[in-house]
């Protein structure tokens, strides 16, 4: 059976800006807060919506961080599952059209 | 701490700029009695150099953009500039009088994820609002444009200046915020007008009459709180700083020039001139404003107020000294709390000197002539 492949893209109700390595992403329809670390930062900033997220883990997060693929891929889905609930990323199995305000 | 407050530690040890107050134009459709500004236009910023700014504005860190006047709608290309400014993913606030806000616009800002838009109200009467405003049948515009955008689902604050000729209407505001479901905020500060003119300060609200205000549990919340008499200042009070103006806050006018804050109109440079960040980073200005600890403040670093006061550093500045007290703050500290301020006992007075005015002249109004900085290679 063919892995099904997850793409994500950035809404555009989001507010976003780096402070020291780390993303602050702000949702402009409930104004939630987050603060992102360095790994979650690098996804963020990767959801161009045609970037498939096993690419991004594989070619981005295991190739700047010492981490386990699988592990980080299993990360990386709870991450993108977590800001998806919040409205901050958009998920599909379909390349998405990047948002644009 | 919350999170929103961690960032903005960090952002001020940092010195991010990560809030930037840009006034889009002082042109305006309301006269309003008490404005501090001349509402001739200049020589505005043009599309192109606002774009260019916000480009900056972003490279140098800075996430919460609030657009202001004038009344921002005056200008044929706000929707531009603000869809510049999502693109870029600014956190947006608007500052308006809403008049101009119809179906169509409040549809648009929802668009383009605007966070909050902070609207003027002076009184839930109209004929006292239209008397403030000078624009017949504003009250009933605003409230309307309100409507139009709480359908929308957006966050609106209701902005309510307090002054002599609105000060019983406060009540009755709270009450139309409540009914439309839209926040409110009290501001009992009036400013000098750019020019120097202090004649607006007439209409502030007498310090008498403050305690008023400042006992009323529905505008202070916890009046034991918001009234206890000041704590001792500790030592890390006393390294402290006013404010965040110069630290991670700064204001930008529609001729490009840059302060370190609204209200502290000692011009640091011009973005015409000048990158944004050499201003910030480089501007002698700047970092003076920046090195003033609460130990270094002429009369309050001995004042008992010291580590609750707001005083207002631009304000202070605006006085002749910007290490000197801001009369304003020791009238709402003392009327506040009940205990007399450092100011007014050097100056033998047991409640505080009715505020005058003073005749500093303020220089906003008109681009700035400064030698540029010289940036190292």
């Amino acid at each position: 059976m063919p892995e099904t492949c997850i793409y994500i893209a950035r809404s555009s109700a989001i507010a976003a800006r780096a402070l020291a390595g780390e993303m602050m992403v702000m949702n402009s329809a409930d104004s939630t807060f987050f603060t992102l670390n360095e790994v979650a930062t690098v996804i963020f900033q990767a959801a161009d919506g045609r970037t498939p997220l096993r690419e991004i883990v594989r070619d981005q997060i295991c190739e700047q961080f010492d981490v386990d693929p699988e592990q980080a891929q299993a990360d990386a889905e709870q991450f993108v599952a977590e800001l998806s609930g919040h409205g901050i990323l958009l998920v599909s199995n379909q390349p998405l059209a990047s948002e644009t305000p | 701490m919350s999170l929103m407050s961690e960032v903005g530690q960090k952002a001020f040890n940092l010195g991010v700029p990560l809030t930037v107050h840009l006034d889009v134009t002082y042109r305006c459709n309301e006269r309003c009695v008490h404005c501090y500004l001349d509402h001739d236009d200049h020589g505005e910023m043009t599309t192109a150099e606002i774009k260019d700014v916000l480009d900056q504005l972003a490279e140098a860190g800075v996430f919460f953009l609030t657009f202001s006047g004038g009344e921002v709608f005056m200008r044929r290309d706000f929707f531009e500039i603000v869809e510049h400014a999502r693109r870029l993913m600014f956190n947006v606030k608007i500052k308006t009088n809403a008049v101009m806000i119809h179906e169509e616009e409040a549809r648009r800002i929802r668009e383009l994820a605007v966070d909050t838009i902070q609207i003027s109200v002076y009184s839930h009467r109209p004929e006292v609002h239209d008397a403030i405003t000078k624009l017949p049948h504003s009250f009933e515009r605003t409230i309307k444009a309100i409507r139009f955008l709480r359908e929308q689902g957006l966050r609106v604050t209701i902005a309510n200046v307090l002054m002599t000729v609105n000060s019983s209407d406060h009540m009755g505001v709270q009450k139309l915020a409540a009914e439309l479901g839209v926040h409110y905020t009290l501001d009992p500060t009036i400013t000098p007008m750019m020019d120097g003119d202090t004649s607006v300060l007439s209409l502030r609200i007498p310090g008498e009459e403050l305690p008023e205000i400042f006992h009323n549990p529905a505008l202070v919340g916890s009046q034991e709180e918001f009234c206890a008499p000041p704590k001792p200042a500790s030592a890390e009070d006393l390294e402290g700083y006013s404010c965040s103006a110069g630290h991670s806050f700064c204001y930008i006018s529609p001729y490009g020039d840059v302060f370190p804050c609204v209200q502290f109109p000692l011009p640091t440079g011009n973005i015409r001139q000048q990158k944004f960040l050499d201003i910030w980073n480089l501007s002698p200005q700047m970092k003076e404003v920046r090195s003033i600890q609460a130990k270094d403040l002429t009369v309050c670093s001995s004042c008992s107020h010291v580590a609750s006061c707001s005083r207002c550093p631009g304000l202070a500045y605006v006085e002749g000294n910007m290490r000197g007290p801001s009369t304003a703050d020791c009238e709402k500290s003392f009327y506040r709390t009940g205990v007399p301020t450092e100011n007014m006992l050097r100056q033998g007075l047991s409640k505080p000197r009715a505020i005058s005015g003073n005749t500093a002249p303020l220089i906003q109004i008109r681009p700035i002539q400064i030698q540029p900085i010289t940036v190292p290679a």
